[in-house]
């Protein structure tokens, strides 16, 4: 038990550093295309590091293996960070995510799989991605395939009425291998969820459309670490973890600035949040 | 140029749905990976038929068109060839923004059965009669529109979506029976358009229900001394081209005939080709700009002038040299 407390402890310092370094891609990634958006990729950071990084089952070396464990990134518009994390775990090199928004690359403003490797689904328009992890969910069943199906969902996501046609699905047909994951960061682009349109009483919303909910801080390693296992044990439905999130996460100036949902840092800001992260290293 | 020289009885009467209904279990039987989707219309789309036979590779997503074509594409991603089916209303005009980004961008090997697709659907009404489904899926890129002229090119077309091409085939049926032109052996192959009866006066180029009424305005052209071309186009996208080209260079006028708003479907594709290789006099068949409203099939073809008697007119003159308007 000791060891189990100690090696867990090593693997979180260990995904810390590798979060960080996703921060840092995604900071400067965005401010080398000068444009994209840098709020709501950090907030997910933590999250999406600990399901590349220890979660998971998949391999870089081979994107198309049967028996992956597949993500989703329905907020697609928070690509910088599944495009790190790919980099980061060898989909492709480091280097290339400073090719991102531009002619011919790889890494468009919002994910295209068919032409980057490890990009389940092509997303961008929202709503879409829960109903394509249930689609993949039933066809592992179908073929009697053990993975799982990981989403991602933004907050202002959920405004989206195709979400709830999903929800309802997964808990149709018992889809018990479908795991959402949902950044409530608060924040969206015409200003807080809350005022906007509001969506909670959300965890309510979730457990009335027949999931089991976990509620968690979406920058705690341990709990992060929690919620996974839970959910890994359900029997007949489908989990969503609702992780509590601030959005730009990690930069000072970022944290819970609704402007920079959708805006590039400028160079000097860019300076000044990757000496913010590497001091975080320290 | 294929053509065909046999006569066609048009005697036997079936519903292009029906036919696609007895398909889908046969490719059901011949292929495992086959599933099926319908959002609450199953005993409408016919595939509650290959629900009976295959339960456990159906999916009733209940009345939600935009999660249904999402399920699909991820159905897709694992191995399996869904096949989505609902009113051809719903299925393009509620679940464009999934067909468009979540299907046709990745080219993901989704099959859309959009059934009811026309105005005789009748009764029902404007809400329920697509004028436009064609329109719709015709500007999304990488998508193939086939609209099968009888049930016997219903379940071929259905067959060739399944096992030819990889990629999205969005496919219209219709409701209520309609003759049969073909022969069981009618082999079909979406690149090539199909020259029912040669002709070098006027040519009609036609889709879907429309086809067999350009059969009989042919004859009753010939009966006027008017040779007349006949057209199956029953694949809309990608278009034959070349059989349009060399059709447009031989005869003096050409006539579309669909059941379908004339705003971007057949009649447009036609006349894109034709302005931009070889300019003839075009007269288009199909709804003129309007939603259309309660009626029988036949009352409602003739109300919207989607008769063989408007055809015969139409080609009549196109061969005076009047064009289309609006």
């Amino acid at each position: 038990m000791e060891t189990n407390v100690k090696q867990r402890e090593d693997i979180i310092i260990e995904l810390k550093l590798t979060a960080n370094k996703v921060r840092k891609n995604i900071v400067k990634m965005i401010t080398e295309a000068k444009s994209g958006h840098p709020g709501g990729s950090l907030s997910a950071v933590d999250v999406v590091t600990a399901l590349y990084f220890n979660v998971m089952r998949h391999n870089p070396e081979n994107p198309k293996w049967k028996d992956r464990d597949r993500f989703i990134l329905s907020k697609g518009h928070a690509a910088p960070l599944l495009y790190s994390v790919l980099a980061e775990s060898g989909y492709f090199e480091v280097k290339e995510l400073l090719t991102l928004r531009k002619l011919g690359s790889r890494l468009q403003g919002h994910p295209d799989m068919k032409r980057l490797p490890g990009v389940e689904i092509s997303t961008g328009s929202l709503g879409h991605g829960l109903s394509v992890g249930n689609g993949m969910a039933i066809a592992g069943k179908l073929n009697k395939k053990g993975y799982r199906v990981y989403v991602l969902l933004g907050d202002g996501e959920c405004q989206e009425g195709q979400v709830w046609e999903a929800a309802m699905t997964a808990s149709h047909y018992k889809l018990d291998n479908v795991t959402a994951i949902l950044d409530y960061n608060g924040l969206q682009i015409d200003g807080p969820v809350k005022d906007v349109m509001n969506i909670n009483p959300i965890s309510n919303k979730w457990r009335a459309f027949g999931w089991y909910v976990i509620e968690i801080n979406g920058h705690d390693f341990k709990e992060i670490f929690d919620s996974f296992e839970r959910v890994k044990k359900l029997k007949g439905k489908p989990g969503i973890i609702i992780a509590h999130t601030t959005k730009g996460k990690g930069v000072s100036f970022m944290e819970n600035v609704v402007d920079f949902h959708g805006k590039a840092p400028a160079k000097e800001q860019m300076v000044q949040a990757l000496k913010e992260l590497e001091e975080n290293e320290e | 140029m294929r053509s065909k020289s046999k006569q066609i009885s048009l005697q036997k009467i079936i519903s292009t749905r029906d036919a696609f209904g007895e398909e889908l279990v046969e490719l059901g039987r011949k292929h495992k990976e086959v599933v099926v989707l319908d959002a609450d219309l199953s005993k409408a789309t016919k595939t509650c038929w290959f629900a009976k036979e295959f339960p456990d590779r159906f999916f009733d997503m209940g009345i939600s068109e935009q999660d249904m074509l999402g399920t699909a594409a991820g159905l897709s991603l694992c191995d399996k060839i869904p096949i989505v089916s609902t009113f051809a209303i719903f299925a393009t005009a509620k679940a464009f923004d999934q067909i468009r980004n979540t299907i046709a961008y990745p080219r993901l090997n989704v099959k859309i059965i959009a059934t009811h697709g026309g105005i005789t659907i009748g009764a029902d009404g404007a809400s329920h009669q697509p004028i436009e489904h064609i329109t719709l899926m015709r500007v999304i890129p990488n998508m193939t529109i086939i609209v099968p002229a009888d049930g016997i090119e219903a379940k071929t077309a259905l067959k060739y979506a399944v096992e030819k091409v990889r990629g999205p085939v969005f496919i219209v049926v219709g409701r209520d029976p309609t003759p049969v032109i073909f022969s069981d052996d009618h082999q079909f192959d979406f690149r090539h358009g199909e020259v029912l009866k040669e002709g070098k006066d006027v040519a009609i180029i036609a889709a879907g229900i429309m086809v067999e009424k350009a059969l009989r305005a042919g004859e009753k052209l010939g009966e006027r001394g008017i040779n007349a071309c006949i057209v199956n186009m029953h694949t809309i996208k990608p278009i034959d081209k070349e059989l349009i080209i060399k059709i447009a260079r031989k005869v003096g006028g050409i006539v579309t005939a669909e059941e379908h708003t004339i705003i971007g479907g057949l009649g447009s594709a036609v006349a894109e080709v034709i302005s931009e290789n070889s300019p003839v006099s075009l007269k288009r068949i199909g709804l003129r700009d309007r939603f259309g409203q309660s009626g029988s099939a036949e009352e409602l073809l003739r109300e919207y002038h989607l008769t063989e008697e408007d055809i015969v007119k139409a080609a009549e003159e196109v061969m005076r040299g009047k064009g289309s308007s609006l």
